[in-house]
């Protein structure tokens, strides 16, 4: 899965204010409603703040768990696809996501993830509205780039301290 | 007969969009709810917020009722954008009742999170009345309704009691707003909080809810909001999100608020020691710039919105260390300068315990200053206050104070719940000489001395000391005008900008971001019709503001407190000139001066020289019905020389 791709928020970054489920909602289901948004953010405390959306595990467990084989993943893109008509609603997968990332339509009432918007032609939609700048469209190859630079940062800043006066 | 396609048609034009359609009635007493539909008429002549919240003020409370009488109606309010993606408009919900500090129209607007869920629960206004037989939570979801016990949460903050019953509904979406310990305690500037740090601050409206036993209204709403034109929608909040990001907010998004200290400080407008002084030795060590070198954490916001202005302090270390808040200019300065104190960390305590019992964040500064002067002039002694030495520029003092506050707390936590106008009723011997406040509520954070269209705003305020009634104080700080001088003119300038007040809080949408409308009505009037689908012009909706007013002052004159004896200033602006070297020493307001100013507003706003609307202007304004009103009106009753 080497197109594999997922929206990823920065914590450090990330502040909580649902700009993204609102995006998401308008696009996917064309009103204003987060129950039906793909990507939820959680404030946990003022400083404690993430967005999170399907990432398209190279293993899923929600398509492992499901008993109907409605899920299944696409091998290029790693996108977890819903048969809609084989899905009975049982919760398996949702209860199998670690992240919450997999969630029950309050109407269709069958399971919905991301689909990174395939449909959009600047992609998906809460990047482009993130006030922030903290969601991204990435690969895990960037993701750890990201993560090292930022940890090299922080042990050269650590070093390059001048100490307290 | 009428043609399928003809009916077809006239159904889509009775569509309404953006709002709910619905107001929600709970009496407290009988437990009784019901729901009634919303008029195309209210939503296009009062928008939503404070002035469908006013008008429905207005119709549904008994004249001369007590503010803490359960027949006064508390009135939760979303705005017709409540639950859209608008930014800052999206999130916002008001409450107006009664105020038990004013006597008048309370009303007061907060952010957050809580207000779509409102909205989306299928609410455009909530109408509680009576009172509740034990301490209890309202529970909204969606269409269920019902009244919850909340003993068990009596004494809580607002936040623990967010937290209890997220766990006790099991469902961390659920969004609350609550009231502290002081708004159990009928504290008269008790706060209502949602999101742990976002108030319903002004005029009292917690204790409102406390005087109802009405802990918390909870809230889940999974319906959908929908707009009128998504792709106009679209665009034209892409449009303010991207203004957002430019200069017209920059000052929210990096120093906040409290970049004010500084600026009003060298235009020796900076008000210190309960109105004593105009300047403040201590200011650098209270400003924007050293909060945000030394305590501020993280800068989060509201849902839905493209800027950020919550600055979250933390202190790092000392007798406070740890203590979390967020912080803007206002409190910042009540709890700084107003009362002499210089030490950021004791400030951000001040202001977590104040939203710990639930208390607005400005008065409560103006309280515990006020209690200072009286100390300093022995008008209140060491005994009285329980052994506290309660000077100017002591710090410990200020937060033991408002823990006896807010716990109503000895002979001096009672007395200044009550806020500066009643607490200096009851202590006399010339008190009131030091009680800041216009109509029974405590100014903020500009000295009137040294600007005086601000003086002149805030008098007419229909919600008692208010800069965000009308914006007065702005015209004064940008040097528009000489802000040492009440003249002709200055009426026209504070009632224009009042009327787009009256729609941005009806909107709901937030202050801060009211320069990013860089085509004022015409972007508003726009946004409101891209999302209802109501036709509305520019001129419709300067009408809106205007009528808003009326009917806000029209409230306030049929409970006795609307006449011109009430549009006044503090005793401190006309008689204690300003004693700091500079361009402001000696600065105060004289009644003659102040009498001009009244009579521009009043010829401004086409009411009487005693500040009653007449009837040919309720008639242009649609608003014949409380003409009965303006006939009980006394005339002239009070032109009482001003202090």
């Amino acid at each position: 899965m080497k197109d594999r791709k997922f929206v990823a928020a920065d914590p450090e970054k990330c502040i909580g204010c649902v700009v993204c489920e609102y995006a998401c909602s308008m696009t996917n289901e064309k009103t204003f409603n987060p129950t039906k948004s793909r990507i939820r953010a959680l404030r946990m405390g003022p400083l404690n703040n993430i967005a999170v959306t399907c990432r398209h595990c190279e293993d899923p467990a929600c398509v492992a768990a499901c008993p109907k084989r409605a899920l299944s993943q696409n091998e290029e893109t790693g996108m977890i696809i819903v048969d809609e008509n084989l899905c009975v609603g049982c919760d398996w997968c949702i209860s199998a996501c670690e992240f919450g990332a997999m969630m029950l339509h309050p109407e269709k009432r069958v399971v919905f993830t991301c689909n990174n918007c395939k449909d959009q032609p600047d992609g998906p939609q809460c990047v482009k509205w993130c006030p922030e700048e903290a969601l991204e469209l990435v690969t895990s190859d960037v993701l750890a780039q990201k993560s090292r630079i930022t940890a090299v940062k922080k042990l050269f800043g650590e070093a390059l301290k001048e100490p307290k006066k | 007969m009428v043609s399928i396609a003809l009916l077809k048609t006239y159904m889509e034009e009775k569509r309404v969009f953006a709002y709910a359609g619905k107001i929600l009635r709970v009496n407290l007493t009988t437990g009784k709810v019901s729901t009634e539909p919303l008029s195309k008429e209210s939503a296009k002549n009062y928008i939503g917020g404070i002035g469908l919240g006013i008008s429905l003020l207005m119709d549904n409370s008994k004249p001369g009722a007590d503010a803490f009488d359960p027949s006064n109606p508390l009135i939760f309010v979303t705005g017709p954008l409540s639950g859209t993606m608008g930014p800052t408009a999206g999130n916002g919900y008001a409450v107006v009742s009664k105020s038990p500090a004013t006597g008048g129209v309370g009303e007061a607007k907060a952010h957050g999170f809580f207000g779509p869920d409102l909205k989306r629960a299928g609410y455009d206004a909530v109408i509680i009345t009576g009172k509740a037989e034990k301490l209890s939570y309202l529970w909204i979801d969606d269409d269920k309704v019902q009244v919850m016990n909340a003993e068990q949460m009596r004494g809580k903050s607002p936040y623990e009691t967010d937290m209890a019953i997220r766990e006790e509904l099991g469902d961390y979406y659920i969004r609350v707003s609550a009231i502290g310990e002081a708004g159990e305690k009928l504290c008269r500037f008790a706060a209502i909080i949602n999101d742990e740090f976002r108030a319903i601050g002004r005029t009292g409206m917690g204790a409102v809810m406390g005087s109802k036993n009405l802990k918390a209204v909870a809230v889940r709403g999974t319906k959908d909001v929908n707009v009128a034109d998504l792709g106009g929608f679209r665009d034209f909040i892409k449009m303010i999100h991207e203004r957002m990001k430019g200069p017209a907010t920059a000052k929210y998004r990096t120093l906040g608020t409290p970049e004010n200290v500084l600026v009003l400080n060298s235009l020796s407008a900076l008000a210190t020691r309960n109105f004593t002084n105009a300047t403040f030795e201590g200011a650098k060590k209270v400003s924007g710039e050293y909060l945000n070198e030394h305590y501020i954490k993280k800068i989060v916001g509201c849902a839905t919105c493209g800027m950020r202005c919550d600055h979250i302090a933390v202190v790092p270390e000392g007798p406070y260390q740890g203590s979390t808040s967020r912080l803007e200019f206002e409190c910042l300065w009540a709890m700084g300068p107003l009362c002499g104190i210089d030490r950021l960390d004791a400030i951000i305590e001040g202001m977590r315990v104040a939203n710990e019992y639930g208390m607005d964040g400005i008065s409560i500064g103006v309280v515990v200053a006020f209690a200072m002067d009286l100390y300093e002039h022995g008008i209140i002694t060491k005994e009285q206050t329980d052994g506290i030495d309660l000077r100017f520029g002591n710090a410990e003092a200020l937060v033991a104070v408002i823990h006896k506050i807010g716990k109503r707390e000895g002979w001096l936590g009672n007395v200044l719940a009550e806020g500066v106008s009643k607490a200096a009723e009851i202590i006399g011997k010339d008190a009131e000489k030091y009680a800041c406040h216009i109509k029974g509520l405590e100014l903020p954070g500009y000295d009137l001395r040294t600007l005086k269209t601000a003086a002149l705003g805030f008098s007419v305020s229909f919600r008692g000391a208010c800069h965000l009634r009308n914006g007065a104080y702005s015209h004064d700080v940008k040097g528009k005008v000489n802000r040492f001088k009440i003249e002709k003119g200055r009426g026209k300038l504070i009632a224009d900008e009042g009327n787009m007040y009256n729609i941005i809080d009806s909107l709901i949408v937030c202050k801060f971001s009211r320069g990013t409308y860089f085509d004022g009505w015409k972007d508003l009037a726009n946004y409101y019709t891209l999302a209802t689908g109501i036709p509305m012009t520019v001129e419709e909706m300067t009408k809106d503001g205007e009528r808003i007013e009326n009917v806000a002052r029209l409230f306030n004159i049929r409970e006795g407190k609307g006449t011109r004896k009430y549009d006044n200033v503090p005793y401190k602006i006309k008689n204690c000139p300003v004693p700091d070297e500079g361009p402001a020493k000696g600065a105060c307001i004289s009644d003659e001066e102040f009498q001009i100013g009244l009579d521009d507003y009043y010829a401004v706003r086409g009411w009487t020289s005693d500040g009653v609307p007449t009837i040919e202007k309720l008639k242009e304004l649609g608003l014949d019905g409380l003409a009965y009103i303006v006939e009980k009106a006394k005339p002239n009753e009070g032109i009482v020389p001003c202090n």
